[in-house]
């Protein structure tokens, strides 16, 4: 990677920590906003796509948190689209997906993406106890942590009249090794390469 | 012939008609699909989202038991599977050091002799068979829809064109059904907001429904359980969505998986092949085929 990792006054920001974790250089991009023009959800979003790099680019005081506490990096759905089509190949999706484990880190993350992150940590616990996931699980988990507990009421007995529902968990036959590949996982930050780097 | 085959999470539960007609499908051919032992969850959206190294751990476990089972290829009929499984062997293959770091996670070894076939790279491959498997052409227009994960990203892509993709319209071309010209083939549904923000996943579904009505589609055919429930199990949150005067035409077009239309045209029936699990009925009138089946790559593009 030729381009630069630092603001051209040298100093050192979110810019240089997602480089240095991801290997995509923010500076490639050039603001052509193609990005942004393809991305499904970036009317929903409080910074587009390109916002998000031109603040990286940009590391002015506050800039660096107003990206960690967006609700974009959440609403961002790994479609690939921006990155498929970025001229500069800038893999935007891998950097959202760092930006959104370093605002967890830092305890930033947006308010209004607490049910976006209640779903997946819910899919997680369901993985993590018996390696597969359980759908039902996941959704009484969901309920719990959001109180939404009346979503979906109307479609839960359809799945279940189709017979797509299982009210019992799958518990895989490695469900231990599964659990201590999470207890590793995230026994230590996700990305080692960071840390002490925060301000 | 045999093949490795991944299920995933969704085809035991919510998409179960997906590995239903799949597994049906496969066996008309004489194709064996051996599933892997033990098997894990891919981890999904949840885990990139949240844990680098566990997203590429949970699929490492999965690659490593394929390739212990001494399996050279394996199915991935789900396009998010799919994207998990093959990018982890992908990132883990060019880079050694994160290869160990994984390795030493998971306590296994993995070498990346196993490789990963999404369904249509499978069913292409496999689609020499088909002809003399078709006794019920699917004579109907058809939109296929290819979603995100089987064009992108660029390294991991299935098909040739990234942003018209071809290979299921040859498929369904193959079995007697028309592939209709549309603008919506590689949208995103709104994938696994499908919970968490079931607005924003409707008004995105709802261009992807409208377009296909709009142009004359019967029917849309996709090859991924997210995409199917988006489609499908949300269509009363799509209606919601959708400007009032249109709703109406927009609640009786049927969803179904490629194999369930590939199914359909070899004289399945449609209890086996999984088709009244579906929210939105499958009520497809049994008019004469409109066109004739075409051998894959025969068809004018």
């Amino acid at each position: 990677m030729s381009a630069p990792v630092k603001h051209a006054d040298g100093t050192a920001g979110l810019a240089e920590a997602v480089a240095a974790a991801t290997g995509e250089s923010v500076f490639n991009c050039y603001q052509c906003g193609k990005c942004t023009a393809g991305c499904p959800l970036a009317e929903e979003m409080d910074l587009a796509p390109n916002q998000v790099l031109r603040l990286l680019q940009l590391g002015q005081p506050g800039m660096d948190e107003e990206v960690l506490g967006s609700l974009s990096i959440w609403l961002c759905l790994t479609c690939e689209q921006c990155s498929t089509r970025c001229p500069q190949e800038v893999d935007i999706p891998k950097i959202t997906d760092w930006l959104r484990q370093e605002s967890q880190r830092r305890g930033v993350a947006n308010k209004k993406a607490k049910a976006i992150l209640a779903f997946h940590k819910s899919f997680l616990d369901t993985i993590r106890r018996g390696g597969r996931l359980h759908e039902v699980g996941l959704i009484t988990t969901f309920k719990l942590r959001t109180w939404r507990l009346f979503q979906d009421v109307l479609v839960a007995p359809k799945l279940l009249a189709r017979g797509k529902l299982s009210i019992l968990p799958h518990r895989i036959e490695g469900h231990a090794g599964v659990k201590r590949i999470f207890e590793r996982c995230e026994a230590e930050p996700a990305n080692p390469a960071h840390k002490g780097d925060q301000a | 012939m045999r093949f490795g085959f991944f299920p995933g999470c969704s085809q035991e539960g919510s998409s179960r008609e997906y590995q239903e007609s799949l597994r049906e499908v496969a066996s008309r051919l004489g194709i064996e699909l051996a599933e892997i032992p033990d098997w894990n969850c891919c981890g999904a959206t949840a885990a990139h989202t949240l844990n680098h190294r566990l997203a590429l751990a949970l699929p490492a476990r999965t690659l490593a038991l394929a390739e212990q089972a001494g399996l050279d290829e394996v199915v991935v009929p789900c396009s998010a599977c799919y994207n998990r499984l093959a990018g982890t062997r992908h990132e883990l293959l060019h880079d050694e050091a994160l290869r160990q770091q994984i390795t030493d996670i998971i306590e296994m070894n993995w070498h990346g002799a196993t490789r990963i076939l999404n369904v249509l790279e499978w069913l292409n491959r496999v689609a020499g068979e088909l002809p003399g498997h078709v006794s019920a052409p699917f004579g109907h227009r058809v939109a296929c829809y290819y979603g995100c994960y089987l064009t992108r990203p660029k390294a991991l892509a299935a098909c040739r064109r990234i942003e018209d993709p071809i290979e299921m319209d040859e498929l369904v071309r193959a079995v007697g059904a028309e592939p209709i010209r549309w603008a919506y083939k590689v949208e995103c549904c709104g994938a696994g907001l499908s919970v968490s923000r079931t607005e924003s996943v409707a008004r995105l579904s709802e261009r992807i429904v409208s377009d296909a009505v709009e142009r004359g589609a019967e029917a849309i055919v996709v090859a991924c359980p997210m995409c199917h429930t988006n489609l499908d199990l949300r269509r009363d949150a799509i209606l919601a969505a959708a400007p009032p005067g249109g709703r109406s035409r927009l609640a009786s077009i049927p969803v179904l998986y490629i194999s369930q239309v590939i199914g359909l045209a070899m004289g399945v029936s449609p209890r086996p092949l999984g088709l009244h699990r579906h929210h939105v009925p499958v009520r497809l009138s049994a008019a004469p085929p409109s066109v004739a089946p075409v051998a894959p790559g025969e068809g004018e593009e």
